[in-house]
């Protein structure tokens, strides 16, 4: 900086001081940042392992109809005639009428395979995520039901109202490109 | 056909929980539905985010500091509006990348984003060029408030200098729970993210609409009297290069730009008779230099001794305290919290032992909290009492958001001979606002 420059009084040249270390560090943030493979973006997404199914996320997301749906790991599934993801424990017979099924709003489609398996799939424009099923399939089942925040429908906010009030603290940010938590695998003991 | 069940799936699940219910070796050659995943939108989105904000930045900048023009202003503030706010939904804002970039400093396990770190810095490093462009058009928070206000009424000085405490107070808060992973309190008492999405609580919606509805008649409450990305904007403001500046060469007082401005933002003259005497000021400097310290201090033992309160805004600590009371008895029933520490089988030691950590941490940053507000109360008392007198009507860098407005007041600039010409924008005016040759 020209401190020789009779115009220039010592505000001024703090001020071009400042200005040229502010544009420095800057330019040094965003360039580190832009090399740093780790500054990729994230989004939210539920931990499934976490996850107790409280069915908050019905209900805590901004959407109107929450952007977490249930998923279903097929190549986990029993398969089961009876599936409890499906039917409520109180139930009253066997039958899929209204008071014997787990979910409200009739998502869970059922469909014969070969006896004594039946292959269960979720309806996601029915699915209004109250974790009422994977609840039901975590108890007695294998948990291959899971919640999971879809990503055609999250608007990805910066802070997610769902994990302010999660009480298991299972959402969590993962990155953008991995942005599924996705069961696979049989959930290991303890 | 549901009534014929064969065997009790069921009871078999129960008795052995590891092998529950296996996947079935199918004879029929089924294949397992294919599941589609939609990919997360947010890596395209996120750059033609952050190429918007630069290009609505220089836009401003040029509109404002070389046309010295509002009606074009008026509109990228419009399209800010639709764009970041009501298409993006608002999310991420320079506003609440503070807490992004306060969390990936003091928080393990959290890398900021690169686009989250371009909002945080690049209207910064603006403001230390072009001043407060960011706030002028392209911030949607800024924009929804000033294209709604009507007619500003102004503040009282004594309310004006006290609710300006209150971004300071909230900047602190808001780096402490972001520092500590707790919570973005920023983003979760966003008064006009409920609006952008068209959907919210009921809590936030009626903040939001007490916040727009005072934004009629007082310029920008939110970005004078809580916005905590505006201490930053202001501190970098205060030294940009090019600034808005009334026509000081041909200032005739008439003091019509200081009644344009809603903001409070144009310093004005203070007559000779009516200054200070440096003697009596400096007698009130004595008084107040001591008082800074002081406060610190203050402030950072409050700090220390109200951090169990603060770490119970964090959800690890209220469970473990609540796991602890019911152990112990001290409490009936279950909570949510603390059933799902029990589903997901932790040791309540474990649990106890991350509630002491956290615990830890907040001694610390709520301390450095407490000695931050006491700093922030013992300038603001030097500020006010030391403040320097103006020779002309200008605007004061870091308050003024750039909005334009006094230009068109101006009778010296009525006639159009500034318009175009760019003779403010070259940083040729000298410290007490005349031109230099």
């Amino acid at each position: 900086m020209a401190a020789s420059d009779s115009k220039k009084t010592r505000r001024e040249f703090i001020a071009d001081g400042i200005r040229t270390g502010g544009l420095i560090i800057a330019s040094g943030a965003i360039g580190a940042l832009a090399a740093s493979s780790h500054a990729e973006d994230t989004v939210w997404q539920i931990d499934p392992y976490k996850c107790t199914n409280c069915g908050l996320c019905a209900t805590s997301c901004v959407l109107d109809q929450s952007a977490v749906k249930c998923m279903h790991a097929f190549a986990m599934c029993g398969y089961c005639n009876l599936c409890s993801g499906m039917l409520r424990p109180e139930r009253v017979g066997n039958t899929i009428e209204a008071e014997n099924v787990q979910c409200p709003t009739f998502a869970i489609q059922r469909s014969y395979v070969e006896n004594p398996y039946f292959q269960y799939v979720i309806d996601e424009n029915l699915c209004i995520g109250c974790a009422k099923c994977s609840k039901g399939c975590d108890a007695f089942g294998n948990g291959s039901l899971f919640m999971q925040i879809r990503h055609d429908r999250c608007l990805n906010c910066n802070q997610c109202s769902i994990a302010e009030v999660c009480p298991a603290q299972a959402i969590v940010r993962v990155p953008a490109s991995k942005p599924y938590l996705l069961k696979s695998k049989i959930k290991q003991d303890g | 056909m549901f009534q014929k069940l064969t065997f009790p799936f069921f009871l078999l699940q129960i008795t052995t929980p590891p092998q529950k219910n296996p996947p079935p070796d199918f004879t029929t050659g089924y294949q397992y539905p294919v599941t589609i995943n939609p990919p997360a939108r947010a890596e395209l989105f996120t750059r033609i985010d952050m190429v918007m904000l630069a290009i609505l930045m220089l836009m401003t900048a040029y509109f404002i500091l070389y046309r010295r023009s509002r009606r074009e202003v008026r509109l990228i503030s419009l399209f800010s509006l639709l764009y970041f706010g009501f298409y993006r939904h608002g999310c991420v804002c320079s506003v609440g990348s503070l807490q992004n970039v306060a969390m990936a400093i003091f928080h393990n396990g959290y890398a900021l984003p690169l686009s989250v770190g371009v909002f945080f810095i690049l209207p910064l490093l603006f403001a230390l060029f072009f001043g407060r462009v960011f706030c002028a058009a392209v911030c949607p928070l800024g924009a929804a408030q000033d294209l709604i206000l009507q007619k500003a009424r102004r503040v009282p000085a004594w309310l004006d200098e006290t609710l300006s405490v209150i971004p300071y107070v909230y900047l602190g808060l808001g780096t402490l729970f972001a520092a500590t992973g707790t919570v973005f309190i920023i983003c979760e008492y966003d008064p006009f993210v409920a609006f952008f999405r068209l959907n919210g609580g009921a809590m936030m919606i009626t903040f939001g609409i007490i916040i727009l509805f005072l934004s009629t008649f007082i310029g920008r409450p939110y970005c004078r009297y809580l916005c905590p990305y505006g201490v930053l904007l202001r501190w970098a403001a205060a030294w940009s290069k090019w600034k808005v500046h009334v026509a000081p060469e041909k200032c005739i007082q008439c003091h019509l730009c200081a009644e344009s401005c809603p903001f409070n933002a144009m310093r004005m003259p203070v007559p000779e008779e009516v200054r200070p005497s440096r003697k009596s000021t400096r007698a009130v400097l004595a008084r107040v230099l001591w008082l800074i310290p002081l406060l610190a201090i203050l402030g950072g033992i409050t700090g220390r001794l109200a951090s169990p309160l603060l770490s119970h805004a964090d959800i690890t600590v209220q469970t473990a305290d609540r796991v602890w009371k019911e152990r112990h008895g001290l409490v009936q029933g279950e909570t949510l919290e603390s059933q799902a520490h029990r589903a997901n089988q932790i040791p309540d030691d474990v649990l106890y032992a991350k509630a002491v950590k956290i615990r830890r941490t907040y001694a610390l940053y709520a301390t450095l909290f407490g000695i931050w507000l006491g700093l922030v109360f013992g300038l603001k008392l030097f500020f006010i009492t030391t403040r320097r007198r103006w020779d002309d009507y200008d605007a004061d860098p870091a308050a003024c958001v750039a909005c334009g407005r006094c230009f068109g007041y101006c009778p010296s600039e009525a006639n159009g001979e500034f318009a175009g010409q760019g003779v403010y924008i070259q940083g040729n005016l000298n410290k007490r606002g005349q031109m230099r040759n």
